[in-house]
């Protein structure tokens, strides 16, 4: 292991900083918007929500991601109706394919979260709004939802660092990320330890500042006295 | 249809393979744990901070790179040892890479579920005279698995997902032989959900075992 080389490799692995950051960013805020209308699904009392809601989780949850990515970006191209479809210009695309696949993954576990955190709101409290005479729309924007999110914090935060990961993945669909760009520097030089060290510190700092900006946002926002979850690996 | 009969033993014998990787290093995972976890208890201090960082810095980092790390950098050392060009078998590099992904996993369900166990169990079983070592390794260690089982067959579906990543450098384990079937007939669509079926399949079949064990591992507690 040479230092010059450590002194080549990163600016080459910076390059894949943007794509990464891009990546985790528009899959993590895709995949909680998805996640909470799925969640409430699960929690459904309608089968017909319940239902649909829980085959769509098993489903992802039971299949690799990068089964996903595949089926999305050479799979639907098989398809004759969506290459003649006004969606082809987006699907064509590696990077947009990359970000539906992670987002709909990451919804899929999250969903499974937000279940579980709705399940554990207090039913007396709908009761309580109902004698307080609270809308049904305010007792869900104004009372549920707030608590839900508050009390998921640490979930979410754990959420973004398990999209960052899997942004990788990105790089199997020629995406020149992080992961992308050391493989190909790898490929050139020759010098793997150098920069996939790098590319892992360059990981670790984007961890360790998502982590510290959830720390943040819970000591602001979240609910004092609730324990942080045990971390959960989930791929 | 058909084109999926035709591809099917093989699509088969890659999921031979993908429970082999899978299997071998949620067992090596799981011994890394083990030792890891006995390290934290017995251990002077500069282990303890040894296990903490190979824990945190192998949870920060994606799956993907360190198979690059493993499969690369020892295709590296090899050729460097041997003077020629000698490619790591991408089963080992694989087995390896994700051995030490799931071993920093492991170690954290079995220090949560060190915790569960009772602290009079350890000075019941000193006060009769065995040896830390035994006490851990006969009285702790049994208690202690039974309590991470849900966490271990959670971290057991996650290895086996995590074993397609291992198609990217070739080896031909079930998702490299849907890659190759779906370039082959030219229906992608076809083969990855074929592919996908099979992995949903074996994690849906696993799922049930997990729950049977654990009812299992409950009746003592």
């Amino acid at each position: 292991m040479s230092p010059d080389i450590f002194i080549k490799a990163a600016p080459v692995v910076l390059q894949g900083l943007q794509l990464t950051l891009i990546i985790t960013i528009a899959s993590f805020l895709l995949g909680q918007l998805l996640a909470l209308p799925l969640g409430l699904a699960r929690q459904a009392s309608s089968p017909l929500l319940r239902w649909p809601a829980a085959i769509y989780t098993f489903l992802i949850r039971g299949s690799p991601l990068l089964v996903q990515l595949f089926i999305i970006y050479y799979g639907l191209g098989q398809i004759p109706a969506i290459r003649n479809s006004i969606l082809w210009p987006i699907l064509r695309e590696p990077l947009y394919c990359g970000i539906i696949a992670i987002s709909l993954n990451s919804a899929a576990y999250m969903a499974e979260v937000v279940a579980g955190a709705l399940r554990r709101v207090p039913k007396g409290q709908s009761e309580a709004c109902i004698s307080l005479g609270i809308s049904r729309r305010h007792r869900f924007t104004d009372v549920l939802l707030p608590q839900v999110y508050r009390e998921l914090l640490p979930n979410i935060g754990n959420e973004i660092i398990l999209v960052l990961k899997s942004s990788s993945l990105a790089s199997a669909v020629t995406i020149m990320e992080i992961t992308g760009v050391a493989r190909a520097f790898t490929a050139r030089t020759f010098a793997p330890f150098e920069v996939f060290i790098t590319a892992g510190i360059l990981y670790l700092a984007i961890g360790f500042a998502f982590t510290f900006l959830f720390r943040l946002l819970e000591r602001r926002y979240g609910i004092t006295g609730t324990r942080t979850p045990a971390p959960e690996a989930s791929a | 249809m058909s084109v999926i009969l035709t591809y099917l033993p093989h699509l088969l014998q890659g999921l031979v393979v993908t429970l082999q990787v899978a299997a071998g290093s949620f067992v090596i995972g799981l011994l890394i744990a083990v030792l890891a976890v006995f390290g934290w208890n017995f251990g002077p201090l500069p282990l303890r901070w040894f296990i903490s960082a190979y824990v945190t810095i192998v949870r920060g980092l994606p799956e993907l790179l360190i198979i690059f790390l493993v499969f690369y950098g020892g295709t590296v050392l090899l050729s460097g040892a041997f003077g020629t060009y000698v490619e790591v078998n991408a089963l080992t590099a694989g087995i390896c890479a994700l051995s030490v992904v799931s071993g920093a996993y492991l170690t954290e369900i079995l220090r949560g579920a060190l915790l569960t166990v009772p602290q009079g169990q350890w000075e019941a079983a000193t006060s009769l005279g065995l040896s830390r070592m035994t006490a851990f390794r006969d009285v702790v260690l049994p208690q202690m698995l039974s309590y991470a089982v849900p966490g271990l067959g959670n971290q057991w579906l996650v290895i086996l997902k995590e074993s397609a990543l291992v198609s990217i450098i070739g080896l031909e384990e079930l998702m490299r032989k849907g890659v190759v079937a779906a370039g082959a007939t030219h229906s992608p669509m076809t083969f990855y959900l074929t592919v996908g079926a099979l992995y949903v399949a074996i994690t849906g079949v696993s799922t049930l075992i997990i729950g049977a064990a654990d009812r299992r591992a409950a009746r003592g507690r």
